[in-house]
């Protein structure tokens, strides 16, 4: 065995024996916590060792906080009113019998 | 529990108390409609159906599950019939070998090493994103045509659970029981609209044609 050979093993293995294509397929899991303990331990092992994954997290937590900023439309006013006066159709109605 | 004063509320014909109720939802019942029906248009037709479905079961709804997830179980139905009549059918097949249930990988395979003792690790790693990239895309008329435009983009089981789970901040719990999907298939769609969605925010932000 080469010294280079021995240097790739030995980050390989402190990088959690990870792949960062691995990584990046279980990270829904991750962020789910739904990795196995083993797992895991092996994830945050990678990712300290990793700034391509630390990034490719950060890019994911960003998406999501991005998704749960997204406005909602507005209801238009008329479609309001007009919810409402069935609501109060229901009531009269509801009350009648 | 705040669920149990709503309905209360609103079987006692508590006008303010609807209101609020259209206010919080009409949105996101809109938003979660386009994910089965073809155009804006007849999503907002199911929307009012819906509410007119809530007026309906309202005395009968027993309060055996949320009045949250009652309400999308309804649009649910309502969404389902209109996109069957609209003929866009849509898969609703859970294991079904439909396009969006083929393996696709979360990341461009050419951003990884193809050979050598470190392949399948980053050839190309990521950009930094800074941390009020949100509030810049969303800011922008640009930046939230391009999010909308990932999610629209979407197979519908992906959209349905990226819309539930990460735009309207539903547990996994809710989204299965509303959906009726397991809790597994719930985690691969989200996984795959995640990463979609991302590496579509990724060509946009970091620019170039060869981003994945």
């Amino acid at each position: 065995m080469t010294r280079d050979d021995l240097k790739n093993q030995i980050i390989d293995y402190l990088a959690g024996k990870l792949t960062c294509k691995e990584v990046t397929e279980a990270i829904t899991d991750y962020l789910e916590g739904r990795l196995s303990f083993g797992k895991w331990v092996r994830f945050q092992m990678h990712l300290g060792l990793c700034f391509g994954c630390r990034r490719y997290l950060r890019q994911m937590k960003l998406t999501i906080r991005t998704l749960g900023a997204l406005p909602a439309e507005p209801i238009p006013p008329a479609v309001r009113n007009e919810l409402i006066q069935r609501f109060r159709t229901w009531k009269t109605r509801e009350y009648s019998h | 529990m705040e669920d149990a004063n709503q309905l209360r509320a609103l079987r006692d014909g508590d006008e303010t108390a609807f209101a609020a109720l259209v206010d919080r939802y009409h949105g996101p019942l809109l938003r979660l409609a386009m994910a089965y029906v073809p155009s804006h248009a007849v999503a907002e037709e199911v929307v009012q159906e819906t509410w007119l479905g809530v007026l309906e079961g309202l005395s009968r709804f027993e309060g055996r599950s949320s009045l949250k997830t009652w309400i999308y179980r309804i649009l649910i139905n309502r969404a389902k019939t209109r996109g069957i009549r609209e003929s866009r059918s849509v898969p609703f097949s859970p294991l079904g070998a439909s396009a969006e249930d083929t393996d696709e990988p979360a990341v461009d395979p050419a951003r990884f090493r193809s050979t050598g003792y470190w392949v399948d690790h980053w050839a190309e790693p990521p950009g930094v994103w800074d941390d009020d990239t949100p509030e810049k895309l969303l800011l922008s008329k640009e930046g939230l045509a391009q999010i909308e435009k990932a999610i629209a983009a979407l197979p519908p089981a992906q959209r349905q659970v990226i819309t539930l789970r990460d735009v309207e901040g539903l547990s996994s719990a809710e989204v299965c029981n509303i959906l009726a999907i397991s809790e597994t298939n719930q985690r691969v769609q989200l996984h795959r609209a995640r990463s979609r969605v991302r590496r579509a925010l990724a060509r946009y932000l970091e620019g170039g044609g060869s981003q994945t």
